[in-house]
């Protein structure tokens, strides 16, 4: 076992030399004709640095250093350090998301006990769910009147679905036998809740809860490409205007970490919760 | 209120004559009155004899009353107390991140709104139809507009009616077609049947100035050309991927197309129309009416910028200040090159043509006339218009004498005046005629 690790660690480590090797390669710096550097090549930017085209990996390197080593800046409503931005991105999200939660576990249970409201609500969840958050955010912005507030309408609309559906599946499914006993012993239906179906559906729910998770930071990003402000989203869209693509594929890969750093947190809550029957 | 146990702390008003800064003001507004009434007195009568016989003979009551039907004493002590402080001093300013909105930009880290007592925050904002929701929903005091919009908006077009007004036109020029580098050897409009082009929004010069240059070389924009909307930003990059085959954007992303390598500068839109509006510095009615004082603080600042703005010797200073991430997030040297007009068009050669983009902030009825009758030729509005009594409403050329004046700016005395585009003039009194000449628009 430990072994088997070891193996799979060090393969990853060649699998990433060997992208970074295609990497540099494929964006050595092309031979320039090296002439005299006249004006129209100065208005073009020939000679200066230029940010445009793939970055290589120096530069890469270069905005790590300059991004973590300064996380927290705040120069100006438009100009913030990317610790600032992930701040305020992991904040909508959690609100969101504890919405999404509030809502979605109770009516979950609710829809779980009962057959007949589960197949009336069904098409209903079935025709909202695919909705993409960009095109909620239009009807959003229309009738809440406030861009922050759609931002977290939007995350709690998208993520809101997939908790539902796991819990309504998960109370539905507790074993028979469980509700026979709690209802030979008479037990009252909030008790029964807490006590039986919360514990025995609980690994399914925090299953959809740990989906909702990674849908809601997919939907951050576009939210937030599309209402500005603040945020990761609006990192990487200030520097799509700029064509800077060395900082857009720096919050690529920050907006990656940070996903998976949520979803592992998901991850060990449910590991918690599960029990083997 | 200020602590009275703080030793540094003065207790009463800042000239000190006074228990409280209230009393203060009070006692100034009077004087100011007083003062006004004086000069206009020592104005009627010269030698104050006359003067003294005259009161006495009708008595001060209807002197007075008399003097103000010929003399608005309440105008002038409006102006006069004009500097009184803001109603509102912490205000959003929403803005799109394109050289057009240099005044409204540089007037932040230039200190223009903090000499005027306001505290403003830039919020820059992801594309036009953001920038109207954001007004309407009231998160942005005040907006750099496209200068079409506050008539669409204020007429209901495209959006929930809500008056908005233009308190200064933000820039002229500046914009230009830039076409894919591919295109080189078409450069005559008639070979540009099925060619895609953006705009950055619907009701922006824009959109109608392209209208306006393909339907003089004879192509319906409806039909022989395909037009869509593209926040500014996006267009290089849809540019560089062919997605489009060319724009009529905003500077600098018409610099930073060439700069990338990804297109080329097919003409300026000097040559369209040259000192045709491009941008706008908008405000609700609302907060002329309920926070005049806010209202009239801003006024200065945007004027004041703009008066610097159109200064040629300060044009580098001026790429260098807004060229930072806050701002518009750009290589200096694009910006440089918009501004100062000595750049590089894509094509291999250095052009010198120092009015590329100015920032004449007189808002012209008879440009807001022109862009209704543009309106109409495009069918973004049917039936009847009454252009003049909406150019008046929503332009608005009284305030920004006024406040023209204050800061010793020349304003011109006329509001409305004929101009040229490509060649066919434009009178404002006769819109009705010069939209019948068209052959190529929308049937009605």
């Amino acid at each position: 076992m430990k072994l088997e690790s070891l193996k799979a660690g060090a393969l990853s480590l060649v699998f990433l030399a060997v992208f970074l090797g295609i990497w540099h390669l494929a964006t050595l710096p092309k031979a320039e004709s090296q002439g005299a550097v006249d004006e129209y090549a100065r208005l073009m930017g020939k000679g200066a640095k230029k940010s445009d085209g793939f970055p290589t990996l120096e530069q890469m390197r270069e905005a790590f250093v300059t991004h973590i080593s300064d996380p927290f800046y705040d120069r100006g409503s438009n100009d913030k350090g990317i610790g600032i931005q992930l701040g305020h991105s992991l904040g909508r999200v959690a609100l969101g998301y504890l919405l999404a939660c509030l809502v979605a576990v109770p009516l979950g249970f609710l829809i779980g006990m009962s057959p007949l409201l589960n197949q009336a609500l069904n098409p209903f969840i079935q025709v909202l769910k695919p909705i993409s958050p960009l095109a909620w955010m239009p009807l959003a912005l229309y009738t809440i009147k406030d861009s922050g507030a759609s931002g977290i309408f939007v995350i709690f609309i998208c993520s809101v679905w997939p908790l539902l559906i796991n819990t309504a599946f998960g109370v539905a499914s507790v074993r028979r036998d469980w509700l026979n006993v709690a209802k030979t012993l008479e037990v009252n239906p909030l008790r029964k809740a807490f006590a039986v179906i919360l514990p025995a559906a609980a690994p399914t729910i925090l299953t959809g809860a740990r989906i909702s998770i990674g849908i809601a930071w997919l939907v951050i990003v576009a939210a937030e490409m599309l209402v500005g402000g603040t945020g990761i989203g609006y990192f990487v869209w200030n520097e799509w205007n700029n064509l800077n693509l060395t900082n857009v594929i720096f919050a690529i890969l920050v907006i990656g970490v940070v996903g998976m750093l949520l979803d592992f947190l998901i991850a060990k809550l449910q590991q918690a919760v599960t029990y083997v029957e | 209120m200020s602590n009275p146990f703080d030793p540094e702390v003065r207790l009463g008003c800042g000239c000190g004559a006074h228990a409280s800064q209230a009393e203060h003001d009070q006692s100034e507004e009077a004087l100011n009155r007083s003062v006004i009434e004086t000069a206009v007195m020592r104005a009627l009568f010269p030698q104050d004899a006359v003067r003294r016989r005259f009161l006495s003979a009708v008595g001060a009551g209807t002197a007075l009353s008399a003097i103000s039907s010929l003399f608005p004493f309440g105008a002038l002590e409006a102006m006069a107390q004009d500097k009184k402080p803001p109603e509102k001093k912490d205000l959003k300013i929403g803005f799109i991140a394109i050289t057009c909105a240099s005044p409204l930009i540089m007037a932040d880290p230039l200190g223009f709104y903090r000499e005027q007592g306001l505290k403003v925050q830039l919020m820059k904002t992801a594309g036009w139809a953001l920038i109207r929701d954001k007004m309407l929903n009231k998160e942005h005091d005040a907006s750099h507009f496209l200068s079409p919009m506050p008539i669409a908006i204020s007429m209901g077009l495209g959006s929930a009616q809500q008056p908005m007004r233009v308190a200064t036109v933000q820039n002229v020029n500046g914009q230009a077609i830039t076409l894919h580098l591919k295109h080189k050897e078409r450069r005559d409009p008639k070979q540009w049947k099925g060619f895609k082009f953006a705009v950055p929004f619907e009701y922006s010069m824009h959109n109608f100035l392209l209208r306006y240059y393909v339907a003089e070389h004879g192509l319906d924009p409806d039909t022989d050309i395909q037009i869509r909307v593209t926040p500014p930003a996006e267009m290089v990059a849809n540019l560089r991927a062919g997605n489009i085959d060319g724009f009529l954007g905003p500077d600098p992303f018409n610099q930073r197309a060439v700069y990338d390598g990804a297109g080329f500068i097919h003409i300026l839109s000097k040559e369209i129309w040259d000192g045709h509006p491009c941008c706008a510095f908008g405000v609700p009615d609302a907060m002329i009416k309920e926070a005049p004082n806010t209202f009239a603080a801003l006024y200065r600042a945007v004027l004041t910028a703009a008066r610097m703005a159109r200064d040629p010797k300060h044009r580098s200073l001026i790429a260098k200040i807004i060229a930072p991430p806050n701002y518009l997030n750009q290589p200096e040297t694009v910006i440089e090159q918009v501004l100062t007009g000595k750049f590089a068009d894509g094509l291999g050669n250095v052009k010198n043509i120092p009015d590329r983009a100015d920032f004449d902030p007189f808002p012209w009825h008879s440009m807001a006339v022109w862009i209704l009758t543009q309106m109409k030729r495009w069918g973004y509005v049917k039936g009847d218009v009454n252009y003049k009594q909406i150019a008046e409403q929503v332009f608005l050329v009284t305030e920004a004498r006024k406040y023209m004046a204050q800061l010793e700016m020349k304003a011109p005395e006329a509001s409305y005046a004929k101009f040229k585009v490509m060649g066919k003039e434009f009178d404002p009194a006769l819109p009705e005629k010069y939209l019948g000449s068209f052959k190529i628009r929308k049937s009605a």
